[in-house]
């Protein structure tokens, strides 16, 4: 079982007290109006699945409930960060 | 001949016999044997018979990579475990034990007559024989092979036994307590470290255990550890995974050796966090493959030595090595040591260290170098060996008892794998050892290719001049997997050791080829002119030896296998007999059956009474949010489709939840407290995950936002007060609050008191009828439940479950998320466009909306069906088509979501979703079923008072 670095505890706990939650640094758009068809079919849909290192947003569900950031590599399993919701991609 | 007890020697306490049953007969063994090694002493040689041809076969070994002797130990009703290791039994008075895989005895077996036959059940005959008739393989074929080819029974009783958990942490755990192990727990002591010494045989030492001359250093070190803080040595514990971040599950087994009656659990699950972790888990001994390698008789040198001087038991009267590797040499040097005869010492190689052949000169014993055996003599119990020169040359015959086998050793690998950390080959071990870490984790003595045992040749199958085709030598004990096999499988193409493995079998039993392995690859690596590192080694994966399920699975089962989440009425419906059903973790009332009554006339009770009178029903599992915030009423126009913004406190709206796909997620009614509070419901299924969504939006997308969120469906008792008769019921309970319709409308919110009590009234209603929802505290939700009960009772209130809700919704086309949706139905296919708030510029799903599939016409939308036969309900889930009478597979243009007997209507009703079902309105359509096909006509959802009157009363 992994542990994972909550930024927002500051702790390594359990994989199990987090779920993970897609993709990171996905932004809604400001006015989802004003995109095409493809464009907005392409912010529902298309993500990426890269063999290696990812970001992806996980959430301390059983902890602090915080939605925060991370870089895990796909093959390793292993991760290389974590970091708070709203700060620069790592 | 065979084995028997030594006059000296061992670690067996030769003063406290133990008397045991094998096959129903009786044996005695003393304290400190193992089934193996008792019934060795017993002359037993016959421990089972093998996988597929059935042949008579010994043991092997003398620890847990033993393959051969595998039994099954009845510890009574419910308690009988199959597939143990005879090595790993320890012996207690009274120990029943079992043999497996014969019919009817196990000296006489009908199966060995596959052995006969051996040459048509080549590599791959499963696949290659009974590929055909494809519909013989579940019913004919696979119950037959099963019978014959298989291991031991699984108990059918449930297990009566129970089981612990529990987590440990430490800075350094070591696995194995053999010499490597036992110093690295007494060099890591030094520091003060938390310190865990996992070994899964009832003592530990390890090794050392079969060499009496390291007991005096093994008794001083037990005694050093003893004084070593903090440290927890766990013997009989069987460490079998390696995870992430140095994660190891280990096994405890804490009364199977003992007699039964024993108390407590049986086993204990460790769930072990280490900082670093030193894997010491010794090397195995490879056997050699040649003919008749798998007589009983034949064993591991390293197993004959273990046996004579751990166990006191020699294995024979007289013996021949059989060696690749200097380690056998010693091995037979130590048992001449006890004793025993050594009839030959043979050795593939030409060429041995000058002092091994000086000390068998010594000792008197026969050396033939550059020999091999060519064939075992004796069908169930070695009765001598035929042998050759490399060449073919010189060959010759030897009376034995006993054939040990010496061919090198194989690193005990698997938790380094399990924790993905590399392995190298090296030519002069013939094997893999451990290379880079991907964890703090290192390996230590034989483990890691470290030991003094000398050196070897690197050997596939020994040479004879025998036809190769025609003989049976074994890589694979448990799984009959013979050399010729593995040459079938690289002659008919294949080519990486993961196929090879796959289809030979090789490697696959339940020891995942402990012993065989690395013969295998070999093998193979001969057959392709190739070498090994390009063929590949297969991955080990946990578990490192077959665990119980019930020590993984540990208190999660039966009640304790999940939450069970009740009301603060659950106890009223019980005591009043309610029938409940689940609903995600929540057990509901469904129905409160009257003496004598049936479900369907329950309900059709409950259903009238909130039709006609009042009815009260408990809605305490709705999942309930309180959004608290000066940006509460913009957050919640974000994420729902309606408009709250102009929402007036002391007003209700019926909210309806989509995801960013434009597809319905979640529904419910929501009230406004006041301009910065609102009290939110959702589905009951749902509201964990409509949170969840909303945390994400808020913590995510929109910061800024100055709300709160908090779970309070635990917080409030829900009881639903619901028919013409309600406000009567309610008025003489509630104070600070005017009932009256002007005063207190549809859809709005109160706060005041019931019974003393403060309360949140919504007048609100799934049924149709007049309704209210009292919300109060949940300590006080029994006791007002019971005060509105006993109220009720002069306008003959009913108290009501899911089952009558569920009706009462349907007649009035009110769809149940989850239920009359799948996670493909927009507001438009459920006719719930209304809640749409238009001249919101945004809102999640909302772009989805326009998107050119889901405004494309023939989507399937939500309507009403009415069987032709007003008696008949039709099936939640059956498909709905347009013609009865096209060819199968015929074309479904929908399914019935929801069906129900309506007491009201005096007939039959559901709810389906249909392509392009408003416009079909009228039009008949079919379901077939398996033995007819219903007509039904297709209608309005709405079957009950479609213009509201009974509401606005």
């Amino acid at each position: 079982m992994i542990l994972i670095h909550c930024p927002y505890c500051d702790e390594r706990r359990p994989e199990i007290e987090f779920a993970n939650a897609g993709q990171a640094h996905v932004v809604r758009p400001a006015d989802p109006a004003a995109l095409s068809d493809d464009e907005w079919a392409a912010f529902l849909f298309i993500r990426a699945n890269p063999r290696g290192r990812h970001h992806e947003r996980w959430r301390h569900i059983h902890g602090c409930g915080r939605f925060f950031n991370a870089v895990r590599d796909t093959v390793t399993d292993t991760f290389e960060a974590t970091y708070k919701a709203g700060e620069p991609r790592a | 001949m065979s084995g028997f007890r030594l006059p000296t020697g061992g670690r067996i306490d030769r003063t406290r016999p133990v008397a045991f049953r094998f096959d129903g007969k009786e044996y005695s063994g003393f304290a400190g044997d193992t089934l193996a090694s008792a019934l060795l002493a017993n002359g037993v040689m016959l421990f089972g018979r093998s996988f597929k041809y059935h042949r008579a076969r010994g043991i092997l070994a003398a620890g847990t990579e033993e393959p051969n002797a595998l039994v099954s130990v009845n510890r009574g009703p419910g308690r009988a475990t199959p597939n143990l290791r005879a090595t790993g039994v320890e012996i207690y008075e009274g120990l029943e034990a079992a043999s497996q895989n014969r019919w009817p005895s196990l000296g006489f077996d009908v199966g060995a007559i596959n052995d006969r036959f051996g040459m048509f059940i080549p590599a791959g005959f499963y696949n290659k024989t009974f590929m055909w008739p494809r519909s013989f393989w579940e019913r004919v074929y696979e119950p037959a092979i099963r019978r014959m080819a298989g291991l031991g029974n699984a108990p059918t009783d449930p297990d009566p036994d129970h089981y612990a958990a529990t987590y440990a942490h430490c800075d350094v755990l070591i696995v194995g307590a053999g010499p490597s192990g036992i110093d690295a727990a007494l060099a890591a002591s030094t520091s003060g470290r938390r310190i865990i010494l996992i070994d899964e045989h009832d003592e530990i030492g390890g090794g050392a255990l079969g060499e009496p001359e390291l007991w005096p250093w093994l008794d001083r070190s037990l005694a050093d550890l003893e004084r070593v803080p903090n440290l927890t040595i766990l013997t009989r514990t069987t460490a079998f995974g390696h995870y992430h971040d140095n994660f190891v599950g280990a096994v405890e087994r804490l009364t199977d050796h003992r007699a039964p009656p024993v108390d407590g659990p049986r086993e204990k699950l460790w769930r072990i966090r280490a900082e670093a972790v030193i894997l010491a888990q010794g090397a195995i001994e490879r056997p050699l493959v040649f003919a008749g390698n798998d007589t009983p008789g034949v064993m591991l040198a390293s197993a004959a030595r273990v046996y004579a001087s751990r166990y006191g038991v020699a294995i024979g009267k007289s013996v021949v090595l059989m060696a690749s590797h200097d380690s056998g040499w010693h091995d037979v040097f130590a048992l001449a040591r006890t004793g025993a005869e050594v009839a030959a010492i043979l050795d593939v190689r030409a060429i041995v260290d000058p002092a091994l052949t000086a000390r068998a000169q010594a000792l008197g014993i026969e050396v033939k170098l550059a020999h091999s055996i060519i064939d075992v003599t004796g069908r169930r119990a070695v009765s001598g060996i035929e042998f050759a020169a490399n060449d073919g040359s010189r060959r010759g015959c030897i009376p034995c008892d006993a054939v040990l086998m010496a061919g090198g050793w194989t690193p005990s690998v698997h938790l380094w794998s399990h924790g993905k950390g590399t392995l190298k080959w090296r030519d002069d071990l013939g094997a893999y050892v451990p290379d880079a870490a991907r964890e703090s984790v290192r390996c230590v003595g034989a483990g890691a290719g470290n030991w003094d045992f000398g050196s070897g040749a690197v050997v596939g199958a020994l040479p004879t001049p025998k036809d190769t085709a025609r003989i049976k030598a074994f890589v694979d004990f448990q799984n009959d997997v013979t050399a010729k096999d593995i040459k079938l499988a690289v002659r008919e193409g294949f080519r990486s050791i993961e196929h090879i493995k796959r289809y030979t079998t090789n490697g696959m039993a339940t020891d995942q080829g402990k012993t065989s392995n690395i013969n295998g690859l070999q093998i193979a690596s001969d057959a392709l002119s190739r070498p090994v590192v390009d063929i590949g080694l297969t991955s080990f994966r946990p578990p490192y030896t077959p665990q119980t399920f019930g020590a993984l699975a540990g208190h999660a089962k039966g009640a304790l296998f999940q939450p069970l989440r009740k009301t603060p009425i659950d106890r009223w419906a019980e005591a009043n007999g309610a029938v409940f059903e689940m609903v995600a973790q929540w057990r509901r009332a469904r129905y409160f059956p009257k003496k004598g009554e049936d479900m369907p006339t329950a309900v059709a009770r409950e259903c009238l009474s909130v039709r006609n009178a009042v009815g009260m029903f408990d809605a305490s599992t709705l999942g309930k949010i309180e959004v608290v915030g000066a940006d509460a009423a913009e957050f919640l126009n974000r994420m729902y489709t309606n408009p709250w913004k102009a929402l007036e406190p002391g007003r209700c709206r019926y909210g309806l939840l989509l995801k960013e796909d434009g597809f319905i997620t979640d529904d419910g009614v929501s009230a406004r407290l006041a301009p910065d509070r609102f009290h939110l419901t959702t589905t009951t299924g749902g509201a964990a995950r409509v949170l969840n969504m909303m945390e994400d939006y808020l913590q995510t997308e929109w910061p800024d936002l100055d709300v709160w969120l908090t779970s309070t469906t635990e917080e409030w008792a829900v009881i639903a007060v619901q028919g013409p008769l309600a406000r009567d019921v309610l008025a003489p309970l509630v104070d600070g609050i005017d009932l009256s319709a002007a005063a207190f409308p549809h859809m709005s919110v109160r706060e005041g008191t019931i019974c003393g009590v403060p309360m949140r009234l919504f007048r609100v209603s799934f049924t149709g009828e007049l309704g209210f929802e009292i919300n109060v505290p949940a300590a006080f939700g029994a006791a007002v439940w019971e005060a509105v009960h006993s109220s009720g009772q002069a306008f003959g209130i009913t108290p009501y479950g899911t089952e009558a809700m569920h009706v009462l919704r349907a007649e009035k086309g009110f769809i149940i998320v989850g239920q009359d949706t799948d996670g493909t139905v927009t507001p438009t296919d459920a006719s719930l466009d209304w809640a749409i708030g238009k001249k919101k510029p945004d809102f999640v799903g909302k772009r989805s909306l326009s998107r050119p599939d889901i405004v494309a016409s023939g989507r399937k939308q939500l309507v009403g069906l009415l069987t032709d036969d007003p008696n008949i309900v039709l099936d939640e889930g059956a498909q709905i088509v347009a013609d009865p009478l096209q060819s199968i597979p015929m074309t479904m243009i929908g399914h019935v979501t929801s069906a129900y007997r309506s007491a009201t209507l005096g007939r039959s009703i559901a709810l389906a979703l249909v392509k392009g079902g408003r416009g079909r309105i009228g039009e008949t359509l079919h379901v077939p079923m398996a033995d007819r096909v219903l007509r039904v006509t297709v209608a309005d959802p709405v079957f009950f008072d479609r213009d509201g009157a009974r509401l606005h009363v």
